[in-house]
C-alpha cells in the first residue's frame, strides 16, 4: 500500500478510494504531494475526484473501450517500454495460424462453441509448444479441449483453478524478438485494439476525446526508465460479467507501459474485507483448496497423480506442486495419510462443475441443497437478486446463521420483502433457523490477511458475552460432535471424517489455541519442527503445510505475523511488520524492478539489483526470485520446476517466465480482452454486433428475469456502490449510533437532467423498478452524476448505495434487490450495472408491489418462458 | 475568584498571551476540561488488534479496563495505516459494545412465526445432527456419468471474508473431510 507513495502517476478506476479505503488513500495523497498526477475515472464525482487533478465521468460497465483505446494509443505511438516488452512478456510470442480475433469474427474469437458458450481454446496456444499435450486436455477444468471429451458446462471457476499461476504453458515456444511477425503477440494485440480509438470512446464510454487524450498522456509520461505509474481498482471492475477482463486490460496496459514489479508501479486490487483475501488464499470457496491448490475434478482427478500431473511438468513454482498437495493431506489426515494410500487422496470430494454461491442457492430453491451455515456474512441484503436468496433460505431444511447482530439472513421469514408482498407466508416456511451469537474481532486472537497479502496478528482483548463464540471455537466444536457421534462408524463415507486430524491444543480460557493452529498452516517437517520456507517441503510425506504460500510464517517457532516493529525503526518497505506471502516479500515480480542483466533500470526506481561480486539478488525487500540466480542463466531444454526458470524471467509463477500480454490458455472469454455491454444495455455495442459476452453465464429462474436491453420501459442505466459510513451488507454498521448518524438512510444519486425528465426532487422520494422489483429511496439531485453524451443520445445513471435492509437502526430497502445474476464465466461474479426505471414517490406496498413490477416485465416482453433471455443474442 | 483571576483566565486572553496561540490546546481549556483525563490512560491494558472492516488492515489498540473494552484507536506505529482509522474504524468500539448485539442462541422452529431460547449446547448438538442427516442424505459416491465424486450436495456454507485466517481453514478442513463442496465466501460476491 505505502509503495503508492512512489508512484508518478496514479490512475484510479472501478474504485472511490477516498471514501471505501480512506485510510490507504493517505498514501495516494502522500504521491500527489511528491508532485504525481492523480486521475480519476469513474461514473460519479467523489471525494476521490475532488482531490484528483483530473475527473474523467465514464458510462459504468464500460472500462474495456476506455483501457483498450489506452493500449492502443500506447502501441500506434510506438510508446511501450520495449526493452521490458520483449525481455519479460510474451510479445515476441508467435501464435498459432488457425488463430482469428474478434476483429475477423465480428465480436467472437475463434474456437467459440455457440451451443455451450464456450470456448475451445486450441488455436490461441503458441507455435513450437505443440508437442506439449495442451492444457485443456490435462485440465478439465479448462475450457474447450476438454469439453469436447467430458462434455461439462461452465466447468469449475477456470482462472482460479490455476492458481496464481494461471494456466500452464509447457515450453516457451516460438519467438520473433523484432516483434514483427504478423503472427505475434505485440502485432496481434495491436490490430485487436486498432479500432479502440478516442472517437470510439466517446461513443463508447461518453468521454470527450480531449479528457482521453490528457489520460494517455498522463499515464505515458509517466512511464518507462525513470518514472512509473500505478493503477488502482477495487469491485467497479470486478463486479461485471467481463470483470476479469477488464483487470486483464489494466494488466495489458502496465505490462507495456513496464510498471509491473517496479517501485510505484503495480495494479492495486483494494479488497473490502478484513479478511477476504486470507479466505481467498485459504479459501472457504468452492473450486479451490487451500494455496490455490485446485480442488480435484471427478473427470480426471481420481488420484494423487492423475491429480498433479498436469503441473509436473511445469516450469516455475507450480512445478513443485506434489509438494504442496501432499503437505496439505498431511496436514488434513496426519498420520493416516500414507504413501501406501495416496496420501487420503481419495477422502478429497471431487467437483463435476460450478458449485458457487449463485449456482447453490439455485440449487436451494429447487430443492436440492437443505443444509446451510450463513457465518458472518448477509446474502439477504449482499448478494445481487436478494429475492432470489431469500427464496433459496426459505427452501431449506435447516439454516445456521452466526454473527454479530441479528441480521437479514436470519429474520427473512418474519420480516423479509415477500412476507410483505405475501409472495412467502411465515407459517408456511419449513427452514428451522439457529441464530449463534458470534465473538467480534477483539473477543478472539487471530489473523487477518489485509489486501497486500501481509497478514497481521490480532491478540484477544477480553471474553465474549453470553453464548456469543469465535467460528474457531464454534468449527472446532461441530467437527468434535460429529466426529463422536460417528465414532464406530464402518461406513466408508464416514473414514474421512474420522480420519481427520482434529486435536488441537486448548489455552487457559478452554479455547482452541489460534496459533496452534497458524502453526499447522505454516507446516512442520518429521521432527516436527516449523518450516521456514515453502521450498522446504517434500512430497514423500515427511512434511505437513496446511497453506504452502503461508510458509514461514510460523519460522522459527515465532508467530510473525505478530510482528509489529513500528515503522519509523525501518525502511518504508516495513518487512518486519506483519508477514506477507509469499516469504515475506512485499512486492511481487520484483525481479522486473532490475533491467535483464540485473542492473537497475534507473537509480530513481531502484529496488531489486544482482550484486555480481555476492553472486546474489539484493535489495530492501526479498527478492521475488532464485536468490543466486544469476541473470545470465539460460535453462537447459529438458529443466523443470523453478531449474526452468531463466536469469531473465522475472515472472516466476508463470510457465513461461513472462508476463501475458495474451493468454494462450486459461482465460474462459478470450485471450485477450474485448468490450461488450453489461447484460442489460440502453447501447448497442459500437464495436461489434455481438453485444454481451458471449461466455457470460447466466441463471435461468423465474426470479431471475433480466431487462430486455435497448428496452424504452428500462431507460436508465443504474450502478451500485459504498458509502465512507457504511459496510457492505450494513450488519457492521446500521448497527451503530455514530455510523447511522451520518448515513441515516437509502438514496439514489441522479443527475438533474434526469430529474427534469422524470419530475423527481431532491429530498423527495423515488421508485427505482427493474424486472426483479421495485425499491423506494430518497433523492439527491447533483452535478457529481453526469449525464452522458453518447455520438446522437444521452445516457443517464442512477448511483445507489447498497448498504440497507430491514433491520438495524437505520433500515430501508436493499438496492442489491434490484440487480440481476448473470456472471463472468471465469470467477462467477455477478454484474452490478444493470438498467432501470425511475419515477417520483413511493413503491407500492403488499401485493400491489407484485403487481406494479410484473406490469412492468410486461411492458418491456420479458419473456416468461425464458426469463434471462436479454435479447441481444445473435 | 477575583475579577483579575477571571479575567486572567479568560481564554482570548490566555491564548494571545500564552504558546497556544492557536487556541487548540491549553487556551482552550476551562479549569473542568483541564481536571479531565482520557479514559485510555485509566486502561488496565492495551491490546495489539486490526480493523474488522475494509482490507486496507489499519492497526488498532484497544484499551480494556475492568474487563470491559472502554476505547479503540488506531496504533501510529503502523507502517499502513500510520495511526490514523476511518469513522467506521474508529466506531468500532460501538461494534463491539452495542446494545443490540445478540447475546444469547435464537431458535426458530419450522413454521414457526417467533423466536424461541434454546441452550448453546443443546443447539450445538442440534445442528451436529441435523449436518450428519443432511450429508447422508444428499450423499453421492458417483454422478450420473459413473464418475466418483464422494461427496454431499446437501450442505452449502457462505462466509468467511470476515473471519481469521485460522477459522477459515478449520471451515475448509471439516467440510472437506464432510465431503461438502458448495462452501463460499464474500470474495465471490
Amino acid at each position: 500500500m505505502q509503495d503508492l507513495q512512489n508512484s508518478d502517476c496514479i490512475l484510479i478506476q472501478g474504485s472511490n478510494m477516498a471514501e471505501a479505503h480512506p485510510v490507504g488513500f493517505q498514501w495516494v495523497m502522500e504521491a500527489k504531494k511528491r508532485g504525481a498526477t492523480v486521475i480519476h475515472v469513474d461514473p460519479r464525482f467523489t471525494r476521490t475526484s475532488a482531490v484528483s487533478d483530473l475527473h474523467v465521468p465514464i458510462r459504468a460497465g464500460s472500462d474495456i473501450a476506455f483501457l483498450g483505446a489506452l493500449v492502443n494509443h500506447v502501441l500506434s505511438n510506438d510508446l511501450d517500454f520495449r526493452e521490458y516488452v520483449v525481455a519479460y512478456t510474451n510479445a515476441a510470442n508467435i501464435i498459432d495460424e488457425g488463430f482469428e480475433d474478434t476483429e475477423d469474427l465480428d465480436g467472437l474469437f475463434s474456437g467459440f462453441d455457440a451451443e455451450k458458450g464456450q470456448y475451445d481454446p486450441s488455436t490461441w496456444q503458441y507455435v513450437g509448444a505443440e508437442e506439449a499435450p495442451a492444457a485443456g486436455q490435462r485440465d478439465p477444468a479448462q475450457p474447450a479441449g476438454s469439453a469436447g471429451s467430458h462434455g461439462e458446462q461452465h466447468e469449475a471457476a477456470r482462472a482460479e483453478t490455476h492458481g496464481s499461476g494461471g494456466a500452464g504453458v509447457t515450453s516457451k515456444g516460438e519467438r520473433d524478438e523484432t516483434l514483427q511477425h504478423p503472427r505475434c503477440v505485440f502485432q496481434i494485440l495491436r490490430r485487436h485494439f486498432a479500432r479502440y480509438t478516442p472517437e470510439m470512446v466517446q461513443e463508447t464510454c461518453g468521454i470527450a476525446p480531449e479528457q482521453f487524450l490528457q489520460v494517455a498522456e498522463a499515464l505515458t509520461s509517466n512511464s518507462g526508465r525513470e518514472r512509473t505509474s500505478a493503477i488502482c481498482y477495487a469491485v467497479g471492475w470486478t463486479h461485471h460479467s467481463v470483470g476479469a477482463q477488464m483487470i486483464r486490460t489494466a494488466a495489458i496496459l502496465q505490462t507495456l507501459l513496464g510498471n509491473i514489479g517496479r517501485p510505484g508501479g503495480g495494479i492495486m486490487a483494494l479488497r473490502g474485507h478484513a479478511s477476504i483475501q486470507g479466505s481467498t488464499d485459504i479459501p472457504t470457496l468452492f473450486n479451490i483448496l487451500p494455496g490455490y491448490l485446485p480442488m480435484p475434478h471427478a473427470a480426471e482427478h481420481q488420484d494423487l497423480e492423475s491429480y498433479v500431473e498436469g503441473d509436473s511438468g511445469k516450469a516455475g513454482f507450480w512445478g513443485n506442486m506434489s509438494a504442496y498437495a501432499v503437505s496439505l493431506l498431511k496436514a488434513y489426515w496426519g498420520d493416516a495419510a500414507t504413501p501406501e494410500n495416496d496420501f487420503c487422496f481419495d477422502y478429497l470430494p471431487r467437483l463435476t462443475g460450478d458449485a458457487s454461491t449463485y449456482t447453490t442457492v439455485k440449487s436451494m430453491i429447487e430443492g436440492g441443497c437443505k443444509g446451510y451455515f450463513v457465518v458472518g456474512e448477509n446474502p439477504a441484503v449482499g448478494s445481487a437478486n436478494g429475492k432470489m436468496q431469500r427464496l433459496g433460505m426459505a427452501n431449506l431444511d435447516w439454516l445456521v446463521v452466526r454473527d454479530l447482530q441479528m441480521i437479514e439472513s436470519a429474520t427473512f421469514w418474519q420480516d423479509g420483502p415477500e412476507i410483505e408482498t405475501g409472495e412467502l407466508v411465515t407459517e408456511e416456511i419449513g427452514t428451522e433457523v439457529f441464530f449463534l451469537p458470534a465473538a467480534s474481532h477483539v473477543e478472539k486472537a487471530g489473523s487477518f490477511t489485509q489486501t497486500q497479502r501481509m497478514l497481521q496478528w490480532r491478540d484477544k482483548a477480553v471474553d465474549p458475552p453470553g453464548d456469543c463464540r469465535s467460528e474457531l471455537d464454534f468449527y472446532y466444536e461441530l467437527g468434535f460432535r460429529i466426529r463422536e457421534k460417528l465414532a464406530g462408524s464402518t461406513d466408508e463415507m464416514d473414514r474421512p471424517v474420522l480420519d481427520l486430524a482434529w486435536d488441537y491444543p486448548k489455552d487457559e480460557h478452554g479455547d482452541v489455541d489460534g496459533q496452534a493452529v497458524l502453526r499447522e498452516i505454516n507446516g512442520t517437517d518429521a521432527e516436527g519442527h516449523a518450516l521456514s520456507a515453502y521450498t522446504e517441503l517434500k512430497d514423500d510425506g515427511s512434511t505437513s503445510c496446511g497453506c504452502w504460500i503461508y510458509c514461514g510464517v510460523y519460522a522459527d517457532e515465532v508467530n510473525q505475523a505478530r510482528r509489529r516493529k513500528p515503522h519509523w525503526e525501518q525502511d518504508w518497505v516495513a518487512a518486519e511488520w506483519g508477514w506477507a506471502w509469499p516469504a515475506n516479500r512485499r512486492q511481487l515480480y520484483n525481479r522486473a524492478s532490475a533491467a535483464p542483466d540485473g542492473s537497475p533500470w534507473s537509480e530513481r526506481k531502484r529496488y531489486i539489483t544482482w550484486d555480481e561480486d555476492q553472486g546474489t539478488w539484493v535489495g530492501p525487500d526479498v527478492p521475488d526470485f532464485i536468490p543466486d540466480r544469476s541473470p545470465s542463466y539460460v535453462p537447459p531444454e529438458d529443466a523443470k520446476g523453478p531449474d526452468a526458470i531463466g536469469g531473465q524471467d522475472p515472472f516466476v509463477m508463470q510457465t513461461d517466465g513472462k508476463a501475458w500480454l495474451f493468454a494462450p490458455l486459461g482465460v474462459a472469454d478470450g485471450p485477450m480482452p474485448t468490450h461488450y455491454e453489461p447484460p442489460e444495455s440502453p447501447v448497442h455495442n459500437p464495436l461489434y454486433s455481438q453485444q454481451n459476452n458471449p461466455s457470460r453465464q447466466k441463471l435461468p429462474d423465474p426470479s431471475n428475469p433480466i431487462n430486455p436491453s435497448f428496452s424504452e420501459v428500462f431507460p436508465y442505466v443504474f450502478t451500485t456502490y459504498r458509502l465512507t459510513e457504511h459496510h457492505t451488507a450494513g450488519g457492521m454498521s446500521r448497527t451503530l449510533p455514530y455510523l447511522t448518524e451520518l448515513q441515516p438512510e437509502p438514496f439514489c444519486e441522479i443527475s438533474p437532467r434526469l430529474a427534469r425528465e422524470r419530475g423527481l426532487q431532491h429530498g423527495d422520494w423515488a421508485t427505482v423498478v427493474t424486472a426483479r422489483t421495485a425499491i423506494e429511496v430518497r433523492v439527491l439531485v447533483t452535478d457529481r452524476l453526469r449525464s452522458l453524451r453518447l455520438g446522437d443520445r444521452w445516457v443517464e445513471q442512477v448511483g445507489l448505495p447498497y448498504h440497507w435492509g430491514t433491520s438495524g437502526i437505520s433500515r430501508g430497502d436493499s438496492a442489491n434487490d434490484l440487480v440481476n445474476v448473470t456472471m463472468d464465466p471465469n470467477v462467477y461474479i455477478q454484474d452490478k450495472v444493470g438498467t432501470c426505471d425511475i419515477q417520483p414517490g413511493r413503491r407500492p406496498r403488499g401485493p400491489a408491489l407484485t403487481a406494479y413490477v410484473e406490469e412492468y416485465r410486461q411492458r418491456a416482453g420479458v419473456d416468461p418462458e425464458d426469463p434471462t433471455d436479454g435479447g441481444t443474442d445473435r | 475568584m477575583g475579577a483579575g483571576d477571571l479575567i486572567g483566565s479568560w481564554s482570548l486572553l490566555r491564548q494571545l498571551r500564552g504558546r497556544d496561540r492557536l487556541g487548540r490546546g491549553d487556551a482552550a481549556m476551562s479549569a473542568r476540561s483541564k481536571s479531565l483525563a482520557p479514559r485510555t490512560v485509566e486502561a488496565d491494558k492495551v491490546v495489539d488488534s486490526v480493523c474488522p472492516f475494509c482490507a486496507v488492515g489499519c492497526a488498532q489498540r484497544v484499551f480494556v479496563k475492568d474487563g470491559k473494552v472502554t476505547q479503540i484507536e488506531g496504533n501510529p506505529a503502523s507502517p499502513v495505516s500510520r495511526g490514523r482509522l476511518c469513522p467506521k474504524g474508529s466506531a468500532s468500539k460501538q461494534l463491539v459494545t452495542s446494545p443490540s448485539r445478540v447475546t444469547k442462541v435464537r431458535y426458530r422452529r419450522p413454521g414457526g412465526t417467533e423466536w424461541e431460547d434454546l441452550e448453546l449446547d443443546t443447539a450445538m448438538d442440534m445442528i451436529a445432527d441435523r449436518v450428519i442427516k443432511t450429508r447422508k442424505e444428499f450423499w453421492e459416491w458417483e454422478d450420473e456419468e459413473g464418475r466418483r465424486t464422494r461427496r454431499t450436495l446437501g450442505i452449502a456454507s457462505l462466509g468467511g471474508a470476515t473471519l481469521d485466517n485460522e477459522e477459515n481453514y478449520l471451515m475448509k478442513k471439516l467440510y472437506t473431510a464432510m465431503g461438502a463442496i458448495q462452501i463460499e465466501n464474500q470474495a465471490r460476491i
